[in-house]
């Protein structure tokens, strides 16, 4: 019945004795008691407001629709307090700064693990040092770039570009790209050389597809990033008809009654945790799987 | 070696020598660099650096090095400019040397924010610090559905802070009914003012902060206990050891290291904390929430008539030297102590 075990706190022997396997017994379903009240809580109390009338919501916060359900909230939010347009925007948001976020980590992960020119030592350490400079020190002076581009001389303000471009320069995607590219076989690369593939070829066909499972994370991880995002694009999209739900939520929370604004809530983390859940069940089948080989 | 063809591979010692003297020359020479590297090194014209895969890596590199140069590497070098200026983005800027450091060195809410960024990181370190240790030792001895008590430790993490906060904010209702006060009235306690009150707001915000990131320590922590080497537990048990002698003696030293990392990386994340001051209480009461980062914010951004960036971009500075300086001492201090 064991699943994979790689750390083994417990002994069999200790296992079998009955103080034990109660005791632990017991604090686990303590524990998955405690997690399901505070992780998932939480999250069941918005999804049952979301469609419970405001009256009911405000006097008894706790209670399972005394007087019926409410569906009418969340139509009610999705199109007459225009949910659904800044709800398309965060999509159009998190999408342009996924993909500048690929392609920068993919490119420069690829020049600075595969093609290593001499110079790669320096960016390679320009980029690490990146890593350390805490996010504040970037905010005010980026925000005066986006006002007034060196340059270009037009303003990035209330376009998408302002935060699609300085999505790309994350250290962290470059430094794990880099570093998974390091891990595969040296090789192939040298085979597919001299089978004549230039350098452009040997990304495109060979590194990438290679790589899917790093760049599902980073995937991942880009548009959690996006989505979860507030003062980057509440800076920078000053124009409420472009502004994404994380920086519409808080405004309309005062002109909105109460059950409305939950589900617009609930909508805005309808994304994530479907996304979330469709990632750990891949993730679960894979575990489960090979403990199914195993047991 | 895996150079782009191989052409801008290390040269031999040979031109390597060569190389240096040229260079020695290059420096009496000044203007004719060019023509007299391309004359003793025949070898890398423009042509032969393109066909040796010099223009491809660049061009790989090309979008990093925008993307890193303008939104990453130029705006840290403004930062070090501005906070010696004064800058407006209506008259040109102007150099004033250390007044901005100054003007919020004076401010009379500088003492206070960083007193609330300091008490807001000491009651996370204490609310966020044991918790995820020790939900991540029970966790890893879970035999079925481990799965499930990850994902439902990881939860909260994927929630958009936003929606998190403004979540919390209707939970801390001062209302009788309120959630967390019906919640308390059941076993009548309350009903506590929460973010009302003066000295209830930090912790308030102290306790939704801990609930929206725990999930991810759980997780690194996890991770690394798989990582524990299982013979270890076996000498141990051999040696008679218990299970509390166990976890003392095996679990937390094998976790020292990664115990050390998530330290720091907590105080350093906690020092910058804005978004729940911000949604919550913005600031208030009085001040009693007002952090570094929000002062650096309503510096730079709260003021409708246009912002300070010099006084900004000074407290920045000001917080990245702090957590430069204290992240140096932690890891000299420690270092002893985590490779041991």
């Amino acid at each position: 019945m064991s699943e994979e075990r790689p750390a083994a706190l417990i002994s069999h022997a200790e296992w079998l004795r009955p103080s034990v396997r109660y005791g632990v017994g017991a604090a686990h379903v303590v524990l998955l008691v405690l997690l399901v009240v505070v992780g998932l809580g939480p999250l069941l109390w918005l999804a049952k407001s979301a469609i419970t009338p405001t009256n009911d919501t405000i006097t008894h916060p706790m209670g399972l629709f005394p007087n019926g359900f409410a569906w009418g909230n969340l139509s009610e939010a999705w199109n007459n307090v225009d949910v659904a347009r800044y709800f398309w925007n965060t999509v159009v948001i998190a999408i342009g700064s996924w993909a500048s976020q690929l392609f920068v980590a993919t490119t420069a992960g690829y020049a600075l693990s595969v093609l290593r020119p001499k110079y790669a030592k320096v960016i390679t350490g320009l980029l690490l040092t990146t890593l350390f400079v805490p996010g504040v020190v970037l905010l005010v002076p980026l925000y005066i770039e986006v006002v007034r581009p060196p340059i270009v001389h037009h303003t990035l303000i209330d376009t998408y570009w302002a935060i699609w471009l300085p999505a790309g320069a994350s250290a962290f995607n470059v430094v794990i790209m880099k570093r998974f590219f390091d891990n595969l076989p040296r090789e192939i690369f040298e085979a597919a050389r001299i089978d004549g593939a230039g350098p452009f070829m040997l990304f495109w066909k060979i590194v990438l597809p290679m790589s899917k499972p790093i760049l599902g994370v980073v995937s991942i991880f880009a548009v959690l990033a996006s989505w979860k995002d507030f003062l980057w694009p509440l800076l920078v999209l000053t124009d409420p008809s472009k502004q994404p739900l994380s920086v519409r939520l808080p405004s309309i929370e005062g002109q909105t009654e109460l059950g409305v604004f939950l589900a617009a809530m609930f909508i805005a983390c309808l994304v994530p945790v479907a996304g979330f859940l469709v990632f750990q069940r891949s993730f679960l089948r894979g575990s489960g799987l090979s403990g199914a080989i195993k047991g | 070696m895996a150079g782009g063809g191989g052409g801008l591979g290390p040269p031999p010692p040979a031109t390597e020598a060569m190389n240096a003297n040229a260079i020695s020359e290059i420096e009496v020479e000044g203007a004719a660099v060019a023509a007299h590297q391309a004359y003793r090194r025949p070898r890398r014209t423009p042509l032969t650096w393109v066909r040796g895969g010099g223009l491809s890596n660049l061009l790989f590199l090309a979008p990093m090095l925008f993307a890193f140069g303008a939104f990453s590497w130029y705006p840290i070098v403004r930062t070090g400019i501005m906070a010696f200026q004064h800058t407006n983005l209506v008259q040109a800027p102007t150099w004033v040397g250390f007044a901005n450091f100054s003007a919020v060195w004076h401010d009379p809410q500088f003492p206070v924010a960083v007193k609330n960024t300091a008490y807001f990181a000491f009651l996370a370190l204490i609310f966020g610090y044991p918790i995820p240790l020790v939900a991540a030792v029970l966790m890893s001895e879970v035999r079925k559905r481990r799965g499930l008590y990850s994902a439902l430790a990881y939860l909260p993490v994927v929630i958009p802070p936003v929606v998190a906060v403004l979540l919390w904010k209707t939970f801390y209702d001062a209302d009788s009914t309120g959630v967390f006060n019906t919640i308390l009235g059941w076993v009548h306690l309350g009903p506590y003012p929460w973010l009302q009150s003066e000295s209830w707001a930090m912790p308030s915000l102290v306790l939704e902060s801990t609930w929206a990131n725990a999930g991810a320590t759980v997780i690194i922590y996890l991770a690394a206990l798989t990582g524990v080497n299982a013979d270890l537990y076996e000498a141990a048990s051999v040696d008679g050891a218990n299970l509390r002698q166990k976890v003392w003696h095996v679990t937390l030293p094998q976790l020292r290291g990664v115990l050390l990392v998530t330290l720091i990386l907590q105080l350093i994340g906690t020092a910058q904390v804005f978004l729940e001051p911000y949604l919550f209480t913005s600031g208030g009461p009085a001040n009693h929430t007002l952090t570094v980062l929000l002062l650096i914010y309503n510096y730079a951004f709260g003021n409708s008539l246009g912002g300070d960036y010099g006084k900004a971009t000074a407290l920045s500075l000001m917080l990245a030297a702090f957590l430069a300086v204290f992240s140096l001492i932690y890891l000299r201090a420690t270092r002893g102590w985590s490779t041991e």
